[in-house]
């Protein structure tokens, strides 16, 4: 035989073959934007009403002078853009385009825009704080951001981690607890409250590690396991609350880190304050999502860690140890989800109260998932997560016709919408919530 | 390195699957080691791979005992391991795959270094003739393509003794020709082999010696200048007919009617294009054709589990495409997967309910929304016998049985059942001589019922064997049908791609 066989077919264009074209996101695109021209477009209050937009704070470098538009005219504007996008999305359907993420943000921010000049219209007295909105967004999303990095880290390796609110919880009271003790007996709160931050992690792992027992070596099913453990949280923190921490009132106090506003760069407009005027825990979120992401995709520890997770016994065909990954990750995890409950105390300036995380944890969740299970996309699904939350605070100073009960609603409906829409399909690790038995 | 191993006895249960096992392996040597599907040949290369603890018996090396605590100490003793159901990270490229657990790191901070782990796929793979890109990501693969990586992965490691679980299961003749030239080559630098196969034209090719073991039990020892059938014979305990006997085939009216159906990827890349062709009620159709020329596209666009592009199917008359997959069994097609493990079975379930899988909500095994466990039991027990499935109980998770065995359940599960059309591929993917007779017969007997049959197979032997006409596929297009009688160099050429008029 001379001939040579040949691989599988490589790319060709698809010259005779007519493909079906799916026109969902156009038309999903359309009437939402149709809606939003009616509600806030149309609605929006006419006859000269104006909106004002604040970026500026007091102490930047230089002002951007506050922007006045008239209401009405910019929301229909923004509106029709938003279809007009959408057309844009038709037009690439019809012609076999593909069209980059450029198209569904410019969208969300056009609509966003436009449900602010809507509720900012014809109020003299207030204005729409811009950049209060986006620092809003960022410390809002602190605690998601490592709730959701929690997650990462152990499912990665084949642990589902429902106990990342009760990691939260625990972390969010060791850290009050410790800051107030240490505080109280050196007299310094402001190093109480670091030593407080360097105890909340230890909490957490406390949690991962009871997890990743029963999840490792007891086979026992981890979301069972991980509920137990946020029962057993909540128990135990309000059981200390109410009997160590009421005998005891300095050993809960509001305490919180000091703000460390990084010099020249914090006085940006806008990017300053949202960005560099945080205190420490802010920080070490960026570090620790940058070295994760990094450290997860492109070390020899992240490959081995996801293959743990994906195919754990091809895993240990390659002499990787599986278990001992397992259990690594799980305490790992549980430390910065611990490090993250620290954000309900000392970081916020706030004393501890019983079951404060509010459900932070569940979201946090949502938020792995929505972030396909990377530390990039965690920090991406959080911030979202985070401007919901923000917007609903935002709506609620200004004063809108929206109910208060709906505008709490506002961070749920965009998690449910942000995971059912734009998740679409994505595939959790192969080998999560199965034990590994040899 | 010599290896010995000395009197390995394992257990799973009361069930014994290694019976005090001896096996010599000298240096540079190829060492073939042959049995029935569950003889245990499998059990025993994973006790010295360290992937299971033997329960009596060691395994020295170079005379020294080497006490494993897991595959990690293998490969540090200098083992490879090619295994019958691969280990490879479905999401992970081919480099990644390869580089795992022995990654080279650069730079400051030690990253990944993919460069050098793309550079040694590259070269292992010239070195074979296997074109395998690097960066692709395995989960997208067919089989075929897998196990050249399974390959490349255990090569990379300069491993001392190297153990070969069916390599050349779902290879083509080419690939398996280079592969047992690499073997040769590395048994001549030394390395020690053991090899483990079901295609005993390969042993004559390379063993220098076989044993031969049967139900746990070494049975005794051949030369590789023993004929195909004394090998047989000494496998099966019995003789074994090693060619098909069939009568010419009676077609009647077209059962399976494929028009103009073409597919084209998520990536918008086109994988069958303007494929007709029809099938006959009591005539096999083979298709030839390396892997990955649009095979797997067609037979999962019949069942309905691809999305069809364009074009659509008829069986007996009533369309199939755009139908759901449960509508087209009960239709009357029988599927045998390419993949068993992934598409064929459910692992971590019964024997006795794998059998069932598709009728589980039919009578006589349920009956309104119960499922009646002791019918279900009966018929299971009656496919084992059938089918001879070397199991210890019909309550045994089909995880737990060997590969041949696992290929023997989806068979019987798709043979049971009144059909119209069977479509199988690599019918025999991992048989034993015994069991391939035993299901080329059933095959042939299924189309003198007069059923529709379209078999998919690398083994060119095979296709031929069975097929009543040849279609051979190449870059998702039918490049001609042929009577089975063409000659091989005919064939070759076409599944290069040449149309049947230049190859003739
Ligand atoms: N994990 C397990 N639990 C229970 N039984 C098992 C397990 N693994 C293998 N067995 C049984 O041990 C026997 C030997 O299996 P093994 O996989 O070694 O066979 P094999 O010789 O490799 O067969 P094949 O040619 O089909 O691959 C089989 O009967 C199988 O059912
Ligand atoms: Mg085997």
């Amino acid at each position: 035989m001379t001939a040579t066989l040949t691989e599988a077919p490589q790319a060709q264009p698809a010259v005779d073959i007519e493909v079906a074209r799916s026109w969902r996101t156009p038309i999903i695109l359309g009437v939402v934007g149709l809606i939003a021209f009616v509600l806030f477009g149309l609605m929006t209050e006419g006859g000269g009403a104006t909106t004002t937009f604040v970026l500026s704070r007091p102490n930047d470098l230089f002002t951007i002078p506050a922007i006045t538009v008239p209401a009405q005219a910019t929301a229909i504007a923004l509106t029709v853009i938003a279809i007009a996008l959408a057309g844009v999305s038709a037009w690439g359907v019809q012609n076999r385009r593909k069209i980059g993420m450029w198209l569904p943000t410019v969208y969300g921010i056009a609509l966003v825009l436009a449900v602010l000049v809507w509720a900012g219209a014809g109020r003299t007295a207030t204005s729409i704080q811009l950049t209060g909105l986006l620092i809003g967004t960022v410390v809002l999303a602190t605690p998601l951001v490592f709730g959701s990095l929690a997650g990462t880290l152990c499912e990665r390796s084949g642990i589902v981690n429902i106990a990342i609110e009760g990691q939260l919880l625990a972390g969010a009271f060791l850290a009050a607890l410790v800051a107030g003790a240490v505080s109280s007996s050196t007299g310094s709160d402001s190093f109480g409250a670091y030593v407080g931050l360097v105890a909340a992690p230890i909490a957490g792992a406390l949690v991962g590690a009871a997890l990743s027992l029963f999840a490792v070596r007891y086979w026992v099913d981890q979301i069972v396991v991980g509920v137990v453990l946020n029962v057993l949280v909540v128990g135990l923190t309000s059981f200390f609350f109410g009997t160590l921490m009421r005998e005891n009132p300095e050993l809960n106090r509001a305490i919180g880190l000091p703000d460390l506003p990084i010099p020249v760069l914090s006085r940006i407009p806008v990017i300053g304050p949202v960005l560099f005027d945080q205190n420490m825990l802010v920080y070490l979120m960026y570090a620790i999502v940058i070295v994760l992401n990094i450290m997860l995709f492109k070390s020899r520890w992240g490959l081995r860690v996801r293959s743990v997770g994906e195919h754990p016994k091809a895993a240990d065909t390659v002499g990787i140890k599986v278990n001992r990954t397992r259990v690594r990750n799980t305490i790992l995890g549980g430390a910065v989800a611990g490090l993250g409950g620290a954000f309900f105390t000392v970081a916020s300036g706030l004393a501890f109260n019983k079951e404060m995380t509010g459900g932070k944890g569940y979201i946090a969740l949502a938020a792995m998932i929505l972030g396909r299970w990377s530390p990039k996309g965690a920090l991406a699904a959080a911030l979202l997560f985070g401007f919901a939350d923000s917007l609903r605070e935002q709506f609620g100073i200004i004063g809108t016709s929206i109910p208060s009960q709906f505008l709490a609603m506002l961070p749920y409906l965009a998690t449910i919408f942000a995971v059912a829409g734009l998740v679409g399909h994505v595939r959790p690790p192969a080998a999560e919530n199965i034990p590994y038995k040899k | 390195m010599r290896l010995e191993l000395r009197g390995i006895t394992k257990r799973f249960g009361t069930f014994t699957a290694n019976d005090a096992i001896d096996l010599v392996v000298e240096p540079g040597q190829v060492h073939a080691l042959l049995g029935e599907n569950g003889a245990g040949k499998s059990t025993l290369m994973n006790v010295l791979f360290g992937l299971y603890d033997a329960d009596e018996g060691e395994v020295l090396l170079d005379g020294e005992p080497a006490d494993f605590e897991g595959p990690g100490d293998a490969m540090a003793a200098g083992i490879g391991m090619v295994h019958q159901h691969f280990m490879l990270v479905p999401p992970f490229t081919v480099a990644e795959n390869v580089m795992l657990g022995h990654e080279e790191v650069r730079g400051p901070a030690k990253l990944l270094d993919l460069d050098a782990a793309r550079a040694k796929v590259k070269e292992i793979s010239e070195r074979f003739n296997f074109a395998v890109d690097p960066d692709a990501v395995v989960e997208d693969l067919p089989v075929g393509a897998q196990q050249r990586v399974e390959i490349i992965k255990a090569l990379s490691r300069d491993a001392e003794v190297l153990i070969l679980d069916e390599p050349t299961a779902v290879l083509t003749p080419q690939e398996t020709d280079e592969l047992l030239a690499i073997v040769k080559d590395l048994s001549k630098a030394g390395t020690s082999v053991v090899l483990i196969t079901h295609k005993l034209r390969e042993v004559q090719a390379v063993a220098d010696t076989i044993t031969v073991i049967r139900r746990g039990k070494v049975v005794g020892q051949a030369e590789p200048t023993a004929s195909q059938e004394e090998l047989a014979s000494l496998m099966v305990g019995r003789d074994v007919s090693m060619t098909v006997d069939k009568d010419a085939a009676k077609p009647g009216a077209v059962m399976l009617s494929v028009r103009d159906l073409s597919v084209v990827d998520e990536l918008g890349i086109p994988r069958l294009k303007h494929v007709s062709f029809n099938v006959k009620a009591g005539e096999i159709l083979a298709i030839a054709g390396v892997q990955g020329n649009g095979q797997t596209e067609l037979t999962e666009a019949l069942l309905g589990s691809q999305p069809v592009t364009s074009g659509d199917a008829l069986l007996d008359g009533e369309f199939i495409t755009g139908k759901p997959i449960k509508d087209v069994l009960m239709a009357g097609l029988g599927f045998v997967p390419e993949d068993r493990t992934e598409d064929g079975l459910v692992a971590s379930m019964t024997i006795a309910n794998n059998l069932i899988l598709d009728l589980h909500d039919q009578p006589p095994y349920a009956s309104g929304m119960a499922l009646k466990p002791s019918v279900i039991d009966e018929e299971a027990a009656k496919h084992v016998e059938q089918f001879d499935i070397r199991t210890t109980s019909t309550e045994a998770t089909a995880g737990s049985l060997s590969g041949g065995n696992q290929q023997k359940v989806v068979l019987a599960r798709e043979l049971s059942r009144p059909l119209k059309l069977l479509i199988a591929s690599n019918p025999t993917r991992g048989l034993d001589v015994g069991s391939i007779e035993f299901v080329h017969k059933r095959i042939i007997e299924e189309r003198d019922n007069g059923t529709a049959v379209l078999i998919v197979s690398s083994e060119l032997d095979e296709v031929v064997a069975l097929a009543d006409r040849i279609a051979v596929m190449y870059h998702g297009e039918i490049v001609g049908i042929v009577p089975p009688d063409t000659d091989r160099d005919t064939l070759g050429l076409m599944m290069a791609g040449a149309k049947q008029e230049e190859a003739a």
